[in-house]
């Protein structure tokens, strides 16, 4: 009567050659041909209520003339060259800058503590202003004083504006991702004789960097969209423009043809952001299990 | 002599209302080697931090190799070169390998060419039998191999005092031998050391002298077969018992 009793465990004890189930890969397959099917039928409905519904016709004609859309294309797809050339220009800048705000914000001691505060400042500012009232200021207010030596060009206004106010909310990603880094690093970096200014070059930083990549990624989405703000101070951007052609035609389609521009170049760029987070939770995820793992075994060892 | 590698006078440091030293006086010769035992939170840590210039300190003097370390106006990085420092959880830069690991203070603090710091290394690394991990990152690695990199890292500088926290107990118990054996190597070619441990075979062993700490103050020193075998204080009696009923000395 003491004899093994069958039963699950048992049996897959019993057996270890046995081949895994193919249960999950059937049933994924499965999920993947519902999934498919239901979502197409979901946006056949969507579409045939929008195409039925009253004033179709004019919306149509308003917002996806064809005709119009091609005319207007290649004017906006050649203006969107401003808004790229803004958007990287700025883009260094701003890396540049939102860094050094974040380091010297981070710098312990007294004698810093001026330094501190105008970085604090400085952030404080720049985060609370509207972008089109720095805008504004600087790209209409700065030229206007006609001071001898400063540009008046509203191309670099609309640059140092975006930089401003940028760097203010980059600075305060890079922060977050230095104050990430456990002290015992830079604790570790000091104890062999690096400076303070070494051990942030060489240890913290890099750290820091690589871990906020993906919410910098998520700032720059939002400046590449800022950047049609510009046309406010008289950029011919890729925005001014399809406000030109809207004025010309009474048609609103040049506007489909300039979002169309933007979302070719932020939905990659959030997929990449997605691709980057996910990556980096499953990189640590993979440390804490293994140091979970480490863990255990240290705790087994122990008993024994 | 005694003092010429590092003299401690009244030492006092406190965390906010908290006296986590209350007056230290420690002597230690070249080539000495001195073990703290005490109970966690007795002070082991913190002392080992002030030496090296970590936390600042409310009170007293550090004097090392006759020049004071905490008088005004010293340079804490030129100290801290020269005196090398194990943690308890390596802290090895996870972003780096090895090799660069062990390189940075050199290149950065000894302003060495890479060259002649990564020639160096490769040697250090070779004798603690880590060269076939020059190129791996610190998570690649297992416990006891990441502390014997960070003990070649702090080897790197020439430091002439080594200071030891605590090194093999974050360490599970099968890697902590290969720990100790480096140790045990250094004390064989002489390196001046002041180990905080909880290993205390391993301290009765290598020690020339055992220093009991418990709170803040050194209440009892002298050479392990005296402190281990005879303790004089109640409480170093009380507390090496607490340590045999666990099982972790035999006497």
């Amino acid at each position: 009567m003491s004899g093994p009793v069958p039963g699950a465990t048992g049996s897959v004890r019993a057996d270890p050659a046995r081949p895994p189930p193919r249960r999950a890969a059937r049933y994924d397959a499965r999920s993947l041909a519902i999934a498919a099917a239901s979502t197409a039928i979901v946006f056949a409905a969507i579409g045939l209520v929008v195409v039925n519904s009253p004033g179709w016709e004019r919306v149509q004609r308003s917002f996806f003339d064809w005709e119009n859309f091609f005319e207007s294309a290649p004017d906006i797809v050649a203006r969107f060259e401003v808004n790229v050339r803004l958007f990287l220009i700025a883009e260094v800048l701003i890396l540049f800058l939102g860094l050094i705000l974040a380091v010297l914000r981070s710098l312990p001691g007294p004698v810093l503590f001026p330094v501190r505060l105008l970085a604090t400042m400085y952030v404080d500012l720049f985060r609370a202003l509207p972008g089109v009232l720095v805008i504004y200021v600087l790209g209409f207010g700065i030229p206007g004083l006609r001071l001898p030596g400063v540009p008046n060009d509203p191309f670099f206004w609309g640059v140092v504006a975006l930089t401003l106010l940028y760097s203010a909310y980059v600075s305060e990603v890079y922060r977050a991702g230095i104050d990430s880094i456990h002290p015992s690093q830079a604790a570790a970096a000091r104890s062999l004789g690096l400076s303070q200014l070494q051990a942030m070059r060489h240890v913290v930083l890099p750290q820091a960097v690589r871990r906020v990549i993906p919410p910098l990624l998520n700032d720059f989405i939002g400046l590449q969209k800022d950047t049609v703000l510009v046309s406010f101070i008289g950029v011919v951007e890729v925005f001014r423009q399809s406000q030109i052609r809207q004025a010309a035609t009474f048609n609103f389609t040049p506007y489909l043809a300039t979002a169309l521009v933007f979302l070719m170049l932020t939905i990659p760029l959030a997929r990449l952001t997605d691709w980057l987070v996910s990556r980096e939770r499953d990189r640590r995820y993979a440390t804490s299990v293994r140091a979970a793992g480490q863990r255990a075994r240290r705790g087994a060892g122990g008993v024994r | 002599m005694a003092g010429d590698a590092l003299r401690i006078d009244g030492l006092w440091k406190s965390f906010g209302e908290l006296d986590v030293l209350r007056g230290i006086d420690l002597a230690m010769a070249e080539h000495e080697i001195v073990c703290l035992i005490g109970a966690s939170g007795s002070g082991k840590s913190t002392l080992l931090r002030c030496i090296n210039l970590t936390d600042p300190i409310d009170s007293g003097r550090i004097v090392v190799e006759g020049r004071e370390i905490t008088a005004e106006g010293v340079n804490v990085d030129v100290v801290r070169r020269r005196i090398g420092l194990v943690f308890q959880s390596f802290n090895l830069f996870p972003h780096m390998s090895v090799l660069d690991n062990v390189t940075l203070g050199p290149r950065m603090a000894l302003r060495r060419s890479r060259g002649e710091a990564e020639e160096q290394a490769s040697a250090l690394l070779e004798r603690f039998g880590l060269a076939d991990k020059r190129r791996e990152f610190p998570d690649r690695l297992s416990g006891g191999q990441q502390q014997r990199v960070a003990i070649v890292r702090a080897l790197a500088m020439d430091p002439q005092l080594l200071l030891l926290d605590e090194v093999t107990s974050a360490l599970d118990p099968e890697l902590v031998a290969e720990v100790l054996n480096v140790i045990r190597e250094l004390a064989g070619q002489g390196m001046t050391m002041l180990i905080a441990t909880h290993e205390m075979g391993f301290a009765r062993d290598i020690a020339h002298r055992i220093a009991f700490v418990d709170e803040g103050r050194i209440l009892e020193e002298g050479p392990p077969e005296d402190v281990f075998v005879a303790p004089v204080e109640a409480r170093t009696r009380q507390f090496l018992q607490r340590i045999i009923e666990a099982g972790r000395l035999q006497v």
